[in-house]
């Protein structure tokens, strides 16, 4: 038993500003002082607080440290640890006041955040399968396992109204439903963790501090499914998340969560993480199936769809890291507690990372239906140097154009898709007014043009002839009836390539000529009265 | 694993473990630990909370270090400060009062009377 818990956090972007050895002088300097065993410390995920250093929260005064320096550590324990003083030089005070929750069983608030795929997140300790199973894991799995049939895990999937998280938004219990029909001997489930968009950090983060809950929601999709095998397929950059993530699965081995007859039941389950190579198109689930199955990341002819023929042929279910993340919770508190957050049509809370021109980014999971202004201005403090807001990209590179106009605009699916925008993978660019719009276009088809698979002529050569065109204008050589150029060949594409990536690589491309198309005249005419000149 | 059972206990144990983070315990009890404290033994004192809490399964029940009360000559001193906000200070506290405050006042609710420090 300890009096005092220090938790540190530890994600990529603390370790890159020296959490490891932060946590190594708290450790060496607790044992100095004699007093490791009155003080632990606990590694956890992120605690969302960004660009402030290494931050550390001491419990249960629930203090919280920022920009914490080794030279700090000394300071701390005399200080804190041992006179029960707090070090006011190295306080953090903003955070924002967890509301009291009163209703029984509801999710925690912090300001306008709401926390369910998250909730454990910079609270327990990833590297342990002991305080994931104290904060309710793996209760929803015995419930299941003991007390539904499959059939009964899916309607209460279906009845929440959970949709796909990785993009598509495609209801997930009759994705589910689809591969539980399919007879087969074997079928399978995939985790989607190759996340690849521009921006969108979530899957890493989600797996960094909670790893347990989406193995959890995999054997539970399993089970709902018949399927018997798991596979998590995981950009290989994602050292800390492939690292956690084997822990965490050796852990629910040992503990007999994972393997033969789960829970007494006659079910059984096990998984294994296959890594990416870093090709963008792998987060497309057929040139992700095409990848685990050893073979170059191509996307596949639709249909069938993986619920029928995916993996090695057999029925696949390929989700998501955040869909997969939220299913125990919704089998353990039940479908009408997931349905009174968010809308109507778009029920539950997002996962969104915040990048670009905003004061206060990272990651932060709301309600389905917030406005963007209130994500920006509110969770986000806004735009820095007193800028004016010109335009967000909502859902990585991909995602649709947002402009002043659309700030007051529920952010749900439906809403979005009525302007030809969508939630996409969660990513939230801001982008102040001093940015050059034609610029950033280059700048996003760069992008396409690099990661595209070369497999359709509409998306190889369709992006490469677009980056042409905008090259040529960033250089002071293009001509008005480019724009209609560049318009018709994003529709051409749009239409006509073969997969996701062809297809919605033009969409930020449209949406930037639609409400900038002036910055697009005013920067053609500029060159050419300058040539003139 | 094999049962429900089982996952509650593993939940329970690693529960009473983190309780060491929870604010809303129902006893919370503070050692003064300044340096006449200190050098009087309440690092001793705490020691004997802590495992004495431990052997026991106590929860509910935080444990928090604070400077001099002003009392030197009275050190090691134990304050605990029960749900109804009433706070009782022990004065003089060896590590075998500290584990009575354990088992006498927080698990059995009874004050140790003559332990407590009086300030007149």
């Amino acid at each position: 038993m300890h009096r005092n818990h220090v938790l540190i956090a530890m994600d990529a972007h603390t370790i890159a500003q020296g959490a490891r050895s932060v946590r190594d002088a708290l450790k060496r300097e607790l044992e100095m002082a004699s007093l490791s065993n009155e003080v632990k410390v606990v590694e956890t995920g992120s605690l969302g607080i960004y660009n402030k250093g290494v931050v550390l929260v001491v419990f249960p005064d629930d203090v919280y440290y920022a920009g914490v320096k080794i030279e700090d550590v000394s300071e701390i324990i005399a200080e804190h640890f041992i006179k029960g003083r707090v070090v006011e030089r190295l306080r953090y005070t903003d955070i924002p006041e967890a509301e009291e929750v009163k209703e029984v069983g509801a999710a925690p608030r912090f300001g306008k955040q709401v926390r369910v795929v998250l909730k454990n997140a910079g609270v327990i300790d990833p590297e342990s399968i002991d305080e994931y199973i104290a904060h309710d894991g793996y209760e929803a799995l015995g419930k299941a396992l003991t007390e539904m049939k499959p059939d009964d895990v899916i309607d209460e999937v279906k009845k929440s109204g959970l949709q796909g998280r990785g993009g598509a938004f495609f209801p997930t219990g009759l994705k589910w439903s689809f591969a539980a029909a399919e007879e087969s001997d074997q079928k399978y489930i995939i985790c989607n963790a190759d996340e690849g968009e521009p921006g969108t950090f979530k899957d890493r983060l989600i797996l960094e501090g909670d790893p347990h809950c989406v193995i959890e929601g995999m054997v539970l999709a399993g089970y709902a499914v018949g399927a018997t095998q798991g596979y998590v397929y995981i950009r290989g950059e994602y050292r800390m998340s492939i690292d956690r993530l084997n822990r965490a699965i050796k852990q629910a081995r040992a503990n007999g969560l994972l393997g033969e007859n789960i829970f007494d039941s006659g079910f059984s389950f096990d998984l294994e993480v296959r890594e990416g190579a870093g090709a963008y198109i792998c987060g497309e689930e057929t040139a992700l199936i095409e990848s685990i199955e050893g073979k170059r990341g191509e996307p596949r002819d639709k249909p069938p769809f993986p619920p029928s023929v995916g993996l090695w042929g057999k029925p696949t279910i390929v989700n998501n890291v955040e869909t997969l993340a939220n299913i125990p919770q919704i089998l353990l508190r039940g479908s009408d507690w997931y349905r009174a957050m968010g809308t109507e049509k778009s029920p539950g809370t997002k996962v969104f990372t915040m990048v670009g021109n905003i004061n206060n980014p990272g990651l932060i999971e709301v309600p389905m239906g917030i406005t963007l202004r209130e994500i920006i201005y509110d969770i986000g403090h806004g735009i820095p140097g007193g800028k004016g807001f010109k335009l967000a990209q909502m859902g990585g590179t991909t995602g649709g154009i947002l402009t002043e106009e659309h700030l007051d605009l529920p952010m749900t699916v439906e809403s979005l898709r009525e302007i030809g925008a969508g939630l996409g993978s969660g990513a939230l660019l801001v982008v102040d007014d001093r940015q050059d719009v034609v610029e950033l276009v280059e700048n996003f088809v760069e992008f396409f043009d690099h990661e595209s698979c070369g497999k359709c002529t509409l998306c190889r050569e369709g992006n490469g002839r677009l980056l042409e065109l905008l090259r040529r204008i960033n250089n002071g050589k293009g001509r008005l009836q480019d724009l209609d150029l560049m318009e018709d060949l994003a529709m051409t594409m749009m239409k006509g390539a073969f997969c996701g990536l062809g297809q919605a690589a033009p969409i930020p491309i449209l949406g930037c000529l639609k409400y900038f198309r002036d910055d697009f005249v005013k920067k053609i005419e500029t060159a050419e009265t300058a040539l003139a000149a | 694993m094999k049962t429900l059972a089982d996952l509650r206990a593993i939940k329970e144990k690693a529960k009473q473990e983190m309780a060491a983070r929870e604010q809303s315990a129902t006893y919370r009890i503070s050692v003064a630990m300044g340096t006449c404290g200190i050098a009087a033994g309440a690092r001793n004192v705490m020691s004997a909370i802590l495992d004495e809490m431990s052997k026991r399964g106590v929860q509910d029940t935080s444990v928090s270090q604070t400077g001099c009360l002003g009392y030197c000559d009275q050190e090691p001193m134990v304050q605990v400060t029960g749900a109804d906000k009433n706070t009782i200070t022990y004065g003089k506290v060896t590590p075998e009062i500290a584990r009575s405050i354990i088992a006498d006042h927080v698990q059995g609710g009874k004050v140790l009377t003559e332990n407590v420090f009086n300030m007149s």
